[in-house]
Formats: structure tokens, sequence, C-alpha cells
């Protein structure tokens, strides 16, 4: 290297004009960011983080609120149900979000009470593809279960062509499409299949992620779909809100009591309603298989994981107000959206519970 | 530092002379005109230190870096270190709900789809490269080299998004089927076929980093000064020969260099392999059975994961992608190196 070559390079460093005019502009700057600041600091800006399946009825609920409440901004992160109870027990955001409810032990490690808050619900749906096999085919609890444990290879099993009587099934092996992220979704799908099947209970069990013994995994709803979409013979899961916003055809469930339901808000309502009647005080519940001809047995709750006592009493008045906004308003929205509402018993109860956030 | 010291030579020993001679005079001679000039600027001796001082910090950044990266996975992956020990690495256990985990079938999928997809996109890649450099009329060159390059910009979700609906189609009723035919015997592609799996990943793996190796190899290449071909081809040879004895001959440490590269990407690579691999944790024969990956286990199921074990295990995942990297790198290098130290005296 000759000094030649270095010489434009230190000459334009050291010019002090340069200098002059960033120190000029960090000034202008830092002023701007101070007045912003300034313009903030009375508003009351809370975070929040969790599910990924109630995110679009959240965004909308907490924009609305925004923006008939002055001052308030409430961001919500879907960052999936595990990580939202990890940031809320460890403080990180203001209150949580989750499909599943937290366990036991997730209670007694986190760092601040919770109360957990049923918001909406929703449902899961089987979808598949078979050629020349058009929509509302019949599943019952235990084939969907050994489809996915691998006992059930075949469309023309004896055990769905039974259920299933006039439909010309094919003779074709099953494909299983599974959830490969851990999500709500397959935590309700897997509660579920667990509560109809002690097999699959004791081989696989419930949780957001599981070991599947047969199949393929994909990423999100749009991944099973996609899937099976492009793929013949396939099987999959997903939720009642995307299956209808993508006008996909979804397979019927067996039920408790021996129905034949197709999903709707209606029947996951009614599942609600049927499971309301012996709900634990804390909300806690889990409404698969629900007892009720009308209930559609693949359903559940969405919380909010909301602290009892705020660090910052504030915030606690913020989220108090807001629920009850929720249950005034909001609960309206949800069928709009395929959400289905809270049954009224269980909203009754809720107006009971928020009374003792601070 | 040398140039200082080269131009203020001759200062030093100037009054080392005068010093013989008689009494002490010190002979101060103007700076020469270059020096001047430089002094008006700005002080030499400060701008050289702070200069020289910057550029280390700025190297041992890169140690700071690595050893942040490994200190956090090593810290938050002690729960699942601790309880787990190095079976950790030699078990295919993956169950959340039981709480037992292992990481071998995704260290498996990860090294067996990135060596697959080099084993593909190699020849490929070297191919276009020497017929750019060497055969291409001109007119053609400019729109194969520019797409190549295009080919390199895609993001990954795009790759993965043209996966699902293009090649796995394509996968399941045209090649699967024909490999399954004549190539069935060999074991590799048994099982039922459905277009999603190992294979699948490791094509689309191939076509994502043939552009990578594609582009290096070439600027390699024409670095080969153009009397090296000039004389093999005066001395008798064909193209093909010049091209082997000059070209591949000359350029082969960069070669491998751009392979390594490649080979990085796929390790690595999260988004379009999540999409087609399949996503199921098994060590199987057949590369029609849906496999998994490091990197995609972590992208799954990281934001669902409940429970310190099962994040501390994902975390241990992190560094196990970590170590293999740093393996397979550490393995091509020797490889360069053995390239390199036999042949070196030949290569002119």
């Amino acid at each position: 290297m000759d000094a030649g070559s270095a010489l434009p390079m230190w000459e334009g460093l050291t010019r002090s004009e340069n200098f002059q005019e960033i120190f000029v502009k960090a000034k202008l700057l830092s002023v701007v960011m101070l007045t912003a600041m300034a313009a903030t600091a009375g508003a009351q800006n809370l975070t929040g983080a969790g599910a990924t399946f109630p995110n679009p009825i959240y965004s909308r609920w907490f924009s609305e609120y925004s923006n008939a409440h002055q001052g308030v901004k409430i961001n919500y992160q879907s960052v999936g149900s595990g990580a939202g109870i990890r940031q809320v027990s460890t403080k990180i955001v203001d209150f949580g979000a989750s499909d599943g409810p937290m366990t036991d032990q997730q209670i007694s490690e986190s760092k601040i009470k919770l109360v957990h808050i049923p918001t909406v619900l929703g449902a899961v749906v089987p979808v598949y593809n078979i050629p020349g096999v058009g929509g509302d085919l019949k599943f019952s609890g235990d084939v969907i279960a050994d489809i996915y444990l691998g006992k059930i290879t075949n469309w023309h099993d004896a055990r769905i062509v039974k259920d299933n009587p006039g439909v010309n099934l094919p003779d074709h092996q099953i494909l299983p499409v599974y959830r490969s992220d851990g999500s709500g979704t397959t935590y309700i799908f897997t509660d579920f299949l667990s509560k109809v099947s002690p097999d699959f209970a004791s081989k696989v069990g419930k949780n957001t992620s599981v070991r599947w013994p047969v199949g393929i995994g994909q990423k999100g709803n749009e991944g099973i779909a996609g899937m099976v979409r492009n793929s013949p013979f396939s099987f999959g899961y997903v939720e009642l809100i995307y299956a209808a916003g993508n006008n996909m055809s979804y397979g019927l469930v067996r039920n408790a009591a021996g129905k034949w339901i197709k999903a709707s808000t209606g029947g996951v309502t009614a599942a609600a309603a049927a499971a309301s009647k012996n709900m634990p005080a804390d909300y806690r519940v889990s409404i698969t298989n629900a007892a009720g001809a009308e209930s559609y047995p693949i359903s559940s709750f969405t919380w909010l994981l909301i602290p009892v006592k705020s660090d910052d009493p504030a915030k606690g008045k913020v989220l108090h107000d807001f629920l009850q906004w929720m249950l005034d308003h909001g609960e309206d929205e949800a069928s709009q959206m395929t959400y289905a509402p809270l049954p009224k018993p269980v909203a009754d109860r809720v107006r009971q519970t928020i009374n003792q956030i601070q | 530092m040398n140039e200082p010291g080269s131009i203020q030579l001759p200062q030093t020993i100037l009054p080392e002379r005068s010093e013989a001679t008689g009494p002490v005079v010190e002979v101060i001679k103007p700076p020469s005109i270059i020096r001047s000039f430089l002094q008006s600027k700005s002080s030499g001796k400060f701008a050289d230190g702070a200069f020289q001082g910057m550029m280390v910090v700025c190297a041992m950044s890169i140690f700071f870096i690595v050893l942040l990266i490994l200190s956090v996975l090593v810290l938050n992956s002690k729960l699942s270190m601790h309880t787990f020990g190095w079976k950790f690495f030699t078990s295919s256990a993956w169950d959340p709900n039981v709480g037992d985990f292992g990481a071998l079938p995704f260290i498996w999928g990860t090294v067996v789809s990135s060596l697959l997809a080099v084993c593909l996109a190699v020849p490929l890649a070297l191919c276009v490269s020497i017929f750019l450099l060497e055969i291409c009329p001109q007119w053609l060159r400019g729109p194969i080299a520019f797409l190549t390059e295009m080919l390199a910009a895609i993001p990954s979700v795009i790759y993965g998004l043209w996966a699902i609906f293009v090649l796995v189609p394509i996968m399941r009723d045209n090649v699967g089927p024909l490999l399954q035919k004549y190539l069935g015997w060999t074991g590799f592609f048994g099982g039922p076929n459905f277009g999603v799996g190992m294979l699948t990943a490791a094509v689309i793996l191939a076509i994502m980093i043939f552009p990578v190796i594609s582009s290096i190899s070439r600027d390699v290449m024409k670095a080969v000064p153009i009397h090296q071909r000039e004389a093999a081809l005066a001395l008798g040879a064909t193209r093909w020969e010049m091209i082997r004895m000059s070209v591949l001959r000359n350029a082969r440490i960069g070669i491998v260099g751009s392979v390594i590269l490649g080979l990085g990407r796929a390790l690595g690579e999260t988004m379009a392999v999540t999409m087609v691999i399949g996503n199921h944790p098994d060590i199987s024969k057949s590369l029609f059975a849906p496999a998994t990956t490091l990197a995609s286990v972590i992208a799954n199921e990281f934001s669902e994961a409940t429970g310190d074990l099962y994040v501390s295990a994902l975390i241990e995942i992190g560094l196990a992608l970590f170590i293999v990297t740093i393996v397979v790198n550490a393995i091509a290098r020797l490889l360069v190196w053995a390239v390199t130290r036999g042949n070196s005296a030949r290569a002119v």
C-alpha cells in the first residue's frame, strides 16, 4: 500500500465541515426525538404476546379500542402460545395469550399471578383430497386417530367405508399431513384424539407439537392446506377460520352424542355451553368431545393471560377496561370473522372475574 | 507500518554519520514534498495509530462475535446437556410430551440433504461456468450470466413456494416413478413416494446453491492468465485438454472454495427445506421418505416450545448445527490443503 492511494480517504475523513454537518444533523435528530417522546409520555402503551390463532380478531379489537380511547395503545405480537406464556410469566410483556391453558407447573413458575380469560372459541376441521370424492366425508374420532397412528393406511379401509355408505372410496394409500410447527391447533386436535382413542393418548399424547408416528409435517395452516390441495389422497387438519376463509371443503366429525357434525360457529358455541356447566373457576377447561347433540367435538377456548395485579396500576386499569369493552362490544364482532363468541353463561362469569383485575 | 519507517530511514542514519566527523550537529533535512504535503493535511502519526487500532478492533470483533454466539448457545442449553449428556447427539428420540430429546435424525437430515445437494449442483455449476467462459458465443454469455446471478438473489421462501407447487408434483409423478423403476434395486428409492422428502429437499437445495458455485468458480477460472491457455493450445492441446490442463488445474483451489461456500449455504438453509422435506424426524434409507433438518426443527418448534427442557434442547440443536458447520468446513479445508500440497510444484 502506498501513501498516495490512502490519501483521498484521510482527506475526506478529516474535513472539519463534514463533522460539523454530522453534529448539526445529530442535534436536530435528538431534538425531534425528545419532542416525540414528550408527546407520548401521557399515553398508555401496552404490549401483549402470544397465540397466532386469535391474532386477526385481537388485532381488530385492539385497534378499535385504541381508536375509541384517546391515549391508549395496545400492541399485540402473535409469536405463538408457548412464547406468549414465557414472556408474560417473566414480565417481558404486559399480558399474554394462549390457545392451550397453562399447566400447573407453568403457573407455579410464573413470576406474576395470572388469570385465564376466555375470549373466543375456535375449531379444527379435517380436510382431505381424494380425486372423485367431494366434501362431507364422515370421520369418527377413533378413525382419525388410527390414520395418524398408521393403523389405517388405505382410503378403502373397512372402517372409513362403514362410516360413509354410498361413497366410492378408492383403493389408495393415505398420506397423513400434520403441523410441523408447534401450534395451538395441534394441541386442540391431539387433545381430542387423546380423549377418543386411548391408544393415541398413550402413544402420542396431547401437546403443541408431538411425535407423530407417520405422515409428513407442513408449516402453518397454509402449509397443510397447500399440501392437501396439491397431493391426491392426503388427509390433514386446519383451523375452521382458515378453511372457511379459503372456501375449503371439510369433513364431518362424530361428537360424543354420536351425531355427525359439520363444524360451524354455532356448533362450537354449543360445545362451550355444554361444557360451561361444570367449568372450573379458573376457566382452564378442555371442551373437546363435549356432550350435547349440537356440539362440534374439536373445539376450544382461546385465552388471554392477564396479571391479577399489574406492576403499573394504570396498565391494570387499561386491561380491566379493555376486557369490559370486549364483553360489551367485541364479542358481537366475533362471528363475522368466523370465531365463535362466548356462550352467555360463560360471558356472565367472565364479567365477575375481571372485577378482580387491578 | 512499514512505509513510515522506510521514509524516515535516511533521517535516523544521518546524525550517526555527523557524530563521527566532529561536534554534534543536528542535520535536519527538510521533509520530502510528499511528506510535507501529507503533514499539511493531517498528522500522520496519529492517523496511522488510529487506523491501526481501528483495524485491530474490527478484526478482533470476529472472535468476540463467535465467542458470544457459542457462549449463549452453551449457557442456554445447559439443562439439556446436563439431562442427556453426549447421548443427545446419538439418540433419535424427539418426543416433547415425554421430554425425551435427541439430535441424530436432525444431524442426519442436515448432512445428507446438503451433501446430496452439492453432488447434484457441482457438476452442473462447473459445466455452466466452463461453457460460459470457454465455449459460449459472445451474444449468449450476457443473458446466461445475468440469469445465473439472478437465481442467487431470489429469496428462499420463493424457492420453497415454487417447490411446493411445481417441483413436488414433478418429483411425485415423473421423476419418482422413473427412479423407482430403474434404480429401485439400490434400495435408495423404496417406499411410497409423495413427492415430499429428502430427495426433493436436496434438489431444491441444489438449485439454490448452484448460482453461488457457478458464479464464483467462473470468476476464479476467468482469473487464470490467458497465456496459460495460449501455451496449451500452442503445444497442440485440444480444447478439452486445454481446459483440463490450464484452466481447471490452475483454478482448482478457488473451485473447491466455491463448493465450500455452496455447502455452507445448504447446511444453514431453513425455509425452502422446511417446506418440502416433510419434517419427520426419522432416519430412513429411502430418499423418498420424509426427513428433517437442524435448522427446520428450530424454525418450526421454537416459538411454541413449552417447558425449560424443550427450549434448552432446541438451543442445543442450534449448538449441534454450529458444530456440524464447523466440522464440515474443517473437512473441506483439509481437502483444499491436501489438494494443494501435492501439486503445487507442477502448477504453473
